[in-house]
């Protein structure tokens, strides 16, 4: 277990980069590309996000040895709810605006990914503190990821660039008074539809995978990959091989590292090979 | 009329996977094969639509009755997750054929963020039975649609050369984001086929 020695620091900044779950663990895809069309609300997404994280890793990693291993996936999935109708709340009663922009994805929150990846390949496994830190720095990665693409795609395709806090106070960041003449006012004058529409989203996405994936080959480490099934390695949610001889096979990874994952089919037992990706990532840990 | 218009509307200019980005991480994932794409949203549909149909009565009779909607987001997951688990039994038991063609693919929905979505956008626009259960259905085509299509272009794809700074995830996204370039041209077609009819 390599994760033990890890510092605290070092635990809250793996999120934030090296980590990161939206660019190189591909996690939390869906709210993702479809909030970054407004810096505004990706952070206030990304906040959500963020709290519910922070907190569901508390109370997974406090209950972590009285939850029967068999039904962890309900148990962590009634923990993170919880929170995630708290926040609801919250933002119901002071940012109504960001409720109305967020809409069904804020409830969504629930099936995201990267909260109950967290709480399934770390909360599980660590203590409070630690599970704490790791939620934290994986929110604000997320926030970071989110808030990037929402850069690029709002920038691009409305020719604004604003920040206001909670939807009333001052705007942080307003780029359409700069003046006339240059690249900025020019964008601003003729937006880029194609950046805030759906497809912008995915190409936005992709090409920020891309400069990751070639920053992480150039320091040889592995890339995103396809089979983000393997990547992430939590829910069974995304467990199915795709491809391959033992096509629809679902591993399911243990949450004790020493055996090999267990393969299950459904019809007959599958030899352990497609389990060899999730294997390496356990060993890693 | 209002069912139709839910339907196309659903399936075309509201596509969960390509406008609403939903479900997209088996989108992603489970769409290399045709076989395997269509397996994936059959299921996809076919808890979509009980989903809808058994939260619906849920929603209105239990907690909008008493003044529970704030548990909404907490009932429905656990009334899908409960409701997956009750269908593999069942279908593995009774429905022996159908189990063999979906069943694998049955523990994988109860995450998927399609399925929760489809029942609170039914909560958030106020539809009722009938018209829940319909856009269940529309939702769960679209998602075959696009996953489908997609299964094509990915198994087209395969061979081909491609630079080594798109290879892998980067190009994928961006031929899904060329089909969802298409689906742009659908815009605007359901107010004109059905004036009045999504008001």
């Amino acid at each position: 277990m390599a994760e033990k020695k890890t510092s605290l620091g070092g635990e809250f900044t793996k999120g934030l980069i090296r980590e990161n779950p939206v660019l190189v663990i591909m996690l939390g895809t869906c709210p993702t590309l479809a909030i970054s069309t407004n810096l505004e609300n990706s952070i206030g997404m990304g906040i959500a996000a963020t709290i519910v994280l922070f907190f569901s890793n508390i109370v997974i990693s406090m209950l972590r040895k009285v939850i029967p291993d068999k039904v962890r996936i309900p148990c962590f999935i009634v923990v993170i709810a919880a929170f995630v109708s708290i926040i609801q709340m919250f933002v119901k009663a002071f940012a109504p605006s960001l409720d109305a922009a967020l809409g069904i994805y804020l409830p969504l929150i629930v099936v995201n990914c990267i909260i109950l990846g967290r709480a399934e390949a770390f909360a599980s496994k660590n203590n409070v503190l630690r599970s704490a830190i790791d939620g934290l720095g994986m929110g604000v990665g997320f926030t970071l990821a989110l808030a990037l693409m929402a850069i690029i795609r709002e920038f691009f395709g409305s020719g604004n660039l604003t920040l206001k806090v909670l939807g009333h106070g001052t705007t942080l960041v307003d780029i359409c008074h700069l003046g006339d003449g240059n690249l900025l006012s020019a964008i601003h004058a003729e937006p880029i539809l194609f950046f805030v529409l759906a497809p912008g989203g995915f190409f936005v996405y992709g090409l920020l995978i891309a400069i990751s994936n070639s920053i992480a080959r150039k320091k040889g480490k592995g890339v995103a990959d396809i089979n983000a099934c393997y990547v992430c390695e939590n829910a069974e949610g995304c467990m199915v091989v795709a491809d391959g001889e033992n096509a629809g096979t679902i591993v399911i990874p243990k949450p004790v590292v020493d055996t090999e994952p267990q393969v299950q089919k459904v019809e007959k037992a599958a030899p352990a090979a497609p389990a060899a990706p999730a294997a390496e990532g356990k060993e890693e840990k | 009329m209002t069912y139709i218009a839910i339907i196309f509307t659903a399936i075309f200019t509201q596509n969960f996977v390509l406008q609403k980005f939903l479900g997209i991480c088996p989108f992603l994932g489970v769409s290399k094969k045709k076989d395997t794409a269509v397996g994936m949203s059959a299921a996809v549909i076919f808890v979509m639509v009980l989903a809808a149909a058994v939260c619906y009565p849920i929603n209105k009779y239990l907690l909008v009755a008493n003044g529970f909607e704030y548990l909404q987001t907490l009932v429905f997951i656990l009334v899908i997750a409960a409701l997956v688990q009750f269908v593999e039994i069942a279908m593995k038991k009774y429905m022996k054929p159908l189990y063999n063609a979906l069943g694998i693919y049955l523990p994988l929905i109860t995450t998927n963020c399609a399925v929760l979505g489809v029942v609170t956008l039914n909560v958030q626009n106020n539809y009722n039975f009938a018209m829940s259960v319909v856009n269940a259905l529309g939702s769960g085509l679209g998602y075959m649609l696009a996953m489908i299509m997609f299964a094509g272009i990915r198994e087209r794809m395969e061979g081909n050369d491609i630079p080594k700074f798109w290879n892998g995830l980067p190009i994928v996204l961006v031929a899904a984001s060329l089909l969802t370039c298409t689906f742009l041209g659908f815009t605007g077609v359901i107010d004109n086929m059905f004036p009045g009819a999504m008001s």
